[in-house]
């Protein structure tokens, strides 16, 4: 018998001992007891449906995607894509209504931008909240993303002249909530990068990273945006330009998650794609710019890591960044999902599991008390800003207010 | 990035060194590819006696308070271990006549905590033991899915509903001296293990589960938060990929997360640990340290890696890397001067001056951060 050197399996499932540190890690299982666990729902579940179909199990849905599994797993399994790769391949259920709605954060954005001040006054109202919590499940608890009346990509395509002025250039991938709900933060990456003597580009034409897509169960149109934006950004990168992100999510989906779930070839593009928090910490690392800081500025901050950039390993350039700033004291969070993952939290099904996830870190953040949170994902700052009585802040926010000019 | 020193894997060993380094004012970084061993440990560090007073007090500025008492433990599969440091969670026992009459409780439907192999090593000592068990409503959302009935989750429940189990045990108590519990109890606080301790009309002593363990999962996250609060920096689920040596010095590493961005240090620490967190991978023809390619001490008789007889020791259990007197790896016949291997990656190679198990972790933890804090490069 010839023993078998390597073993090589789809997401690394083989390498499984069994040991269940994952599902330890979870945060799902302690408050959620019809999920079956990351152990369960991925490499054990994976053997049986590699039998038989049969043995799919629909409460694989209750999987928030957060790769804290993985993070976690000492045997390099890559136990969340197992799970979502399961979804994909064996997911039956039509996606309804409201997962629709919640998941096509592009479109929610051009339906609902142009009458943000109506869409924002009757989705805040209590009425309204009753409504989409009897007819579409969404939990009335929820305070609904505010939609901004102009679009960054309106904002910025205003002043391409100016931004060509600069001799370096970079491109921004500034995803759906940036450019329909948060428009401040494009707004605050500009000026970042201006002051660094960068002169900022939009991409031609990008569309939603497609991460809620995938959660909802609509894989194939998360494909055509991933084929899509992998062509979009592949123009900027034969142009010479890197192309930075400012949200944590869509830089995990368009780096690990196209090749990963989707099967999309980001190979040309992977490496270009950067966190704007990495690409900043470079240049003022090795010296080839500076930032001039605020004499009087004082903050104290405490920082969360969202999931994904925990998973990217990323983080680390958020709090060096912070810790630069003259002023700034410093308390790392420990780490902890905020619960909400994405669209996960909105559902009404999902609501209290959510909560129960989160609670650890809103305590946590309660006892520190800071003057406000710093975290770079913009479904933890809704999260966050509901359950507990503190701003959150992007650390390029924080960035630009610390500017001098 | 720069730091003083970067060690990588965040195990016993990496932590030890972290802390230890970190207390003495030093930038430090951990990248760990995963969680480790201490999510199997057993309560006890094993030969860790030289070292017990030093480590003790490092843990409890953690708050992982520690039992260093000599004595025995008694194990999961009902045997007796001498034992001289553990954490407080191990009751220890003078002798083996722990008591004269044991009440063993255990958790309907929980099947990786063994009473009857306990009872059986109990009554051949002449100890009679009475299992019961004890059944929660809040505890049958475990029971809809296999993988649920495990010591972490039980213990989550406990955290909240331990004054529960506490009123079914007084009334399962009759004159018994000991009760015996399985070690399900403080995931976050340990806390809760004197409560019930105080609340219960016999003396308590808890024994081990099969893993995960609830009592090592409490002290890793205790010792990575302790680490992180003194200023270091814990790079979680990332992956050392390679390492620029030259001429004995190692400059910089890189990581499969950071990758053009590498990692400078003047000290680099390796504690990947054995084959269990691949610090040491065999494959059928060679035992080998896969990130730098270290030299081995090991036999190459392929025949001679085992035993046959499954619980006899196992030679394999002795390999590990080389290693000189401070404790640098060799590369190619050669020492490397900046960088120390600590922990189980050193299997039994240095049994005779640092021991094994944890306590070779903690023992070469101790003398690596103390050669660095020498300064002698
Ligand atoms: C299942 C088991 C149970 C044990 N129980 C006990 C006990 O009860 N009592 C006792 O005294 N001893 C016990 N031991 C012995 C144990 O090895 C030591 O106690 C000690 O915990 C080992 O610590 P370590 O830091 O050397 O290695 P580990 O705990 O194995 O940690 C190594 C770490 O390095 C990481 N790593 C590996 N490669 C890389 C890389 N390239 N880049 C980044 N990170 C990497 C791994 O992911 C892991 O997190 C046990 C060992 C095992 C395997
Ligand atoms: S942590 Fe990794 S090896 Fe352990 S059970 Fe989960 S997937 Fe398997
Ligand atoms: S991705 Fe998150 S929610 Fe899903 S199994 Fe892994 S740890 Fe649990
Ligand atoms: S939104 Fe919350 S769930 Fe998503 S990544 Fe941020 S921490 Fe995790």
């Amino acid at each position: 018998m010839k023993p078998q050197e390597h073993t090589a399996s789809a997401h690394n499932f083989e390498e499984c001992m069994k040991c269940t540190i994952c599902t330890a890690y979870c945060p799902v299982v302690p408050v959620n007891p019809r999920y079956p666990g990351p152990k369960q729902a991925g490499p054990d579940g994976e053997r049986l449906r590699l039998k038989d179909p049969y043995f799919f199990n629909q409460a694989l849905k209750y999987c928030l995607n957060c790769k804290r599994c993985e993070v976690v797993c000492p045997s390099g399994v890559n136990v969340a894509d197992i799970i979502q790769s399961a979804r994909i391949k064996y997911g039956k259920e039509q996606p309804k209504l409201r997962d629709w709605m919640l998941a096509n954060t592009d479109f929610m954005g051009h339906l609902a931008r142009p009458f943000a001040p109506i869409v924002n006054g009757v989705t805040g109202l209590g009425v309204t909240k009753t409504v989409l919590d009897a007819t579409l499940a969404i939990d009335k608890h929820r305070t609904f993303p505010k939609y901004s009346y102009k679009s960054f990509e309106g904002w910025l395509k205003r002043r391409s002249k100016e931004q060509a002025k600069f001799e370096k250039q970079v491109a921004y991938y500034h995803g759906c909530y940036v450019n329909y709900n948060n428009p401040q933060l494009g707004r605050d990456f500009v000026k970042v990068m201006n002051a660094l003597g960068y002169g900022v580009q939009l991409l031609d034409h990008e569309k939603c990273c497609g991460v809620a897509l995938i959660a909802n169960g609509m894989s194939q149109k998360a494909t055509k945006n991933a084929v899509h934006n992998v062509k979009a950004l592949q123009k900027a990168v034969d142009a010479g330009l890197k192309v930075l992100t400012t949200s944590s999510t869509c830089t995990m989906t368009i780096r690990e998650e196209y090749p990963g779930l989707l099967q999309v070839d980001n190979s040309g593009v992977r490496d270009s794609i950067l966190l704007a928090t990495r690409f900043i910490w470079q240049l003022l690392e090795s010296g080839q710019a500076q930032l001039k800081f605020k004499k009087d500025y004082h903050a104290r901050i405490a920082y969360h890591i969202p999931c994904h950039l925990e998973k990217l390993g990323w983080g680390i350039f958020s709090t060096e960044l912070l810790k630069m700033i003259p002023g700034v004291e410093f308390t790392l969070l420990d780490s902890n999902c905020c619960g909400i993952s994405g669209t996960y939290g909105f559902k009404k099904e999902n609501y209290e599991a959510s909560q129960a996830i989160g609670k650890p870190l809103f305590d946590q953040i309660k006892s520190v008390n800071p003057d406000f949170v710093a975290c770079d994902c913009e479904t933890c700052k809704w999260q966050l800003e509901m359950s507990t009585d503190y701003a959150v802040k992007h650390p390029i926010t924080i960035l630009a207010e610390a500017l001098e000019y | 990035m720069r730091f003083d020193t970067v060690i990588i894997g965040g195990g016993l060993a990496g932590l030890t060194a972290g802390i230890s380094l970190q207390e003495a004012g030093r930038k430090v970084a951990i990248v760990s590819a995963g969680q480790n061993a201490m999510h199997f440990f057993s309560g006890n560090f094993e030969d860790a006696g030289p070292v017990r007073d030093r480590v003790a007090a490092l843990f409890a500025a953690a708050g992982v308070r520690t039992n260093a008492t000599d004595g025995l433990q008694l194990m999961a599969m009902g045997k007796f271990k001498n034992v001289s440091l553990t954490l407080e969670d191990v009751t220890v026992f003078p002798d083996e006549h722990i008591a004269e009459k044991v009440l063993l409780v255990n958790f309907a439907g929980y099947h990786d905590f063994f009473g009857t192999f306990i009872a059986e090593t109990l009554e051949n000592l002449g100890i009679s033991c009475r299992i019961r068990f004890v059944r929660l409503a809040e505890m049958e959302s475990l029971r809809t899915s296999p993988s649920e009935m495990r010591s972490v989750n039980i213990a989550r429940m406990m955290d909240e509903y331990w004054e529960k189990v506490v009123t079914d045990i007084r009334v399962l108590h009759k004159d018994e001296d000991l009760i015996l519990l399985p070690q399900v109890f403080g995931l976050k606080d340990a806390a809760v293990l004197d409560k019930i301790r105080k609340a219960l009309p016999a003396r308590v002593a808890f024994v081990g589960t099969m893993p995960p363990s609830v009592p090592g999962i409490r002290t890793q996250m205790l010792l990575k938060h302790r680490f992180e609060v003194l200023g270091g920096t814990f790079l979680m689920g990332d992956e050392v990929t390679s390492a620029a040596l030259h001429e004995g010095i190692i400059s910089s590493i890189t990581t499969r997360n950071l990758d053009t961005v590498r990692l400078f240090a003047d000290h680099f620490i390796i504690a990947t640990g054995g084959f269990f967190s691949k610090g040491l991978v065999s494959t059928p023809t060679q035992v080998y340290e896969p990130l730098i390619g270290l030299d081995m001490d090991y036999s190459e008789d392929r025949n001679a890696w085992y035993n046959e007889e499954f619980f006899e020791s196992q030679p394999y259990m002795n390999f590990g890397v080389k290693t000189d007197a401070e404790l640098h790896p060799f590369k190619d016949g050669e020492p490397i001067r900046n960088m120390y291997a600590i922990g189980s990656i050193l299997g039994n190679t240095r049994k005779e001056d640092f021991g094994t198990a944890a306590g070779l972790a903690i023992r070469t933890a101790f003398a690596a951060a103390d050669a660095i804090k020498g300064g002698n490069v």
